[in-house]
């Protein structure tokens, strides 16, 4: 077996996720989950609603710890938040305060860069996401689609190397969501990040990704893994009409299904 | 379908339907209600005050009591001209002013600083607030003599009063805000990179601020309210003194003159506080309005 120089970007090694619930009881999120993902690869994670799969994200920032297992962040255990991880959040994250660039230029300033430069990077970022003409613009003018992209600028000015997204796009309209699919793959194929997309979508997660993770109802763990070997680059818009994107769904589908069954099922009872 | 073109053409040309005709009586209407609603308020204040100038030429009530527009207008004058009879009108409102203002600025600024810190640090926050609630269940007027015999006569027992009635106030409010802030807003600024100093100046304080600014709405009034008690208990100047003066003297027009006063400053202030907010609060839809 050959060495590898270079350590995965991120493992979960037979990692589980205990809550306290208000009332005291403890509630497993996620057990003995198990998965690896390679630099530069992009990682789709789909399961039922409310089976733990924000908790995994949760656990590579950092913010969250695990009661069992090992997380590890470029080969090595996460101690704290870590400044080469990005986030995208499903939830309107920005600060509404601030105006579209002052929001974009935020993690530089944070991290110590002068303004100057951070406000000329932010610019520059803005210009890539197609709103230089919005800078001066607060969050609420703006429609939902545009703060998606002013949130992917936030980002990836701070260059990630790891970027993990929480069902960034579930609360878009259908076309605006692919044209940020679109958006995404462009800025992902510029910056060579190893990504992790969480999503209930399963089409979004075949048509953006390497590797597709299907969870299994709640407590959650790896029910399977797909390898989509679609070609790059890939016109979103268009993907889900090739034969071989629905073969993949079907045969995805087939397996995510009996999960969301349970799922429902469970929470019918 | 030809039908329905023509039906839409003819539609769309009606006369008075076009884009600028329904702009222009748009415009119209919302200038007709501006119109209606002073009238309205101004119609109402007349007829209350007439209505009351009436009453007491006519005896129906006792002027001797409840004085008469006439007369409260009478002593104003008499006071801004002459002056009381304690000195001039200006003196007592400029003591009673700057009372309240210090009491409002100290007491805001601690309430703020206070319900942050308290608001960020949850152990700190449950060993603490028992004693909060305590203190916060004194009425806080009882205060006034304890602070007098402790403080004096002069200005620092009146901004002490002012201070304990605006604090309260804005600590919960400041705490209230920060404790509602968005955790995704939070968690998000974290992982951008943001420090736990960086978290609470850039994030938390502008977050709670539209709480915060509804407490320092109301509690201008507050800082006033501390002052004139504090002058009733116990001073040498001050608007509460005038009032104080005119009760011991049965000038009932000197007490609803000295109210009057005291109305249209809350009312100043109050204005000053919202363009203060609204310039601040640019960046919401809508500017939110006085609380209460």
């Amino acid at each position: 077996m050959a060495v590898e120089k270079t350590a995965p970007a991120i493992e979960l090694i037979n990692v589980s996720r205990r809550f306290l619930s208000p009332t005291g009881k403890s509630l497993t999120a996620i057990r003995d989950f198990t998965m690896t993902v390679e630099r530069g690869e992009f990682v789709a994670v789909v399961g039922p609603t409310g089976c733990g799969k924000s908790t995994t994200l949760n656990l590579v920032t950092g913010l969250a710890r695990p009661s069992a297992g090992e997380v590890r962040v470029m080969g090595a255990p996460v101690k704290g938040i870590d400044p080469r991880i990005g986030f995208v959040f499903q939830t309107d994250a920005l600060f509404p305060w601030r105006t579209v660039i002052e929001n974009v230029m935020a993690g530089p300033v944070f991290r110590g860069r002068p303004k100057a430069q951070a406000q000329a990077s932010a610019r520059d970022w803005l210009a890539r996401v197609g709103l230089a003409r919005f800078e001066q613009h607060y969050p609420h003018q703006l429609s939902g689609g545009m703060r998606k992209r002013v949130a992917l600028a936030q980002t990836f000015i701070n260059g990630p190397e790891i970027l993990l997204m929480d069902e960034p796009f579930s609360a878009l309209d259908v076309q605006t969501r692919v044209l940020m699919h679109e958006e995404l793959l462009r800025l992902w194929s510029e910056a060579k990040a190893s990504v992790v997309f969480v999503t209930h979508d399963l089409e979004e997660a075949i048509a953006l990704a390497d590797k597709v993770y299907v969870l299994t109802a709640g407590p959650a763990t790896v029910k399977s893994v797909y390898t989509i070997d679609l070609p790059r680059p890939r016109v979103v818009a268009d993907i889900r009409y090739e034969q071989s994107f629905i073969d993949y769904s079907r045969t995805i589908w087939a397996d995510l299904k009996e999960e969301v069954e349970t799922s429902y099922a469970r929470a019918a009872a | 379908m030809t039908d329905a073109i023509v039906n839409i053409s003819t539609a769309s040309f009606r006369p008075g339907t076009s884009d600028a005709e329904i702009e222009a009586a748009a415009a119209k209407a919302a200038a007709h209600r501006r119109h209606a609603v002073t009238f309205w308020r101004l119609g109402i204040l007349v007829v209350f005050l007439g209505l009351w100038e009436i009453a007491g030429r006519m005896a129906w009530i006792d002027p001797f009591f409840y004085a008469m527009p006439s007369t409260i207008a009478g002593r104003l004058y008499e006071w801004t001209t002459e002056g009381t009879s304690e000195g001039p009108l200006w003196y007592h409102l400029y003591v009673t002013m700057e009372e309240s203002v210090l009491g409002f600025v100290t007491g805001s600024v601690a309430g703020i600083v206070i319900g942050v810190a308290l608001g960020r640090n949850r152990m700190a926050a449950d060993i603490f607030s028992i004693y909060i609630k305590v203190i916060n269940s004194i009425p806080r007027v009882v205060l006034a003599p304890i602070f007098i015999m402790i403080l004096g006569l002069g200005l620092a027992s009146k901004v002490a009063l002012a201070f304990v009635m605006v604090f309260f106030v804005v600590f919960h409010n400041a705490f209230q805000g920060v404790r509602e802030a968005d955790r995704a807003m939070i968690a998000n600024a974290r992982i951008l990179g943001a420090s736990d100093w960086q978290l609470t100046r850039s994030v938390i304080v502008p977050s709670a601020m539209s709480w915060i600014f509804a407490s320092l709405h109301v509690s201008f009034g507050f800082a006033i309210i501390g002052a004139i008690v504090g002058e009733f208990v116990g001073s040498r100047y001050g608007i509460g003194l005038l009032i104080n003066i005119a009760k011991g003297s049965f000038d009932a027009a000197g007490m609803y003159a000295a109210i009057v006063i005291v109305m249209v400053v809350a009312l100043g202030a109050e204005y000053l506080m919202t363009l203060v907010e609204s310039r601040l609060a640019k960046w919401r839809p809508q500017p939110l309005h006085e609380t209460q």
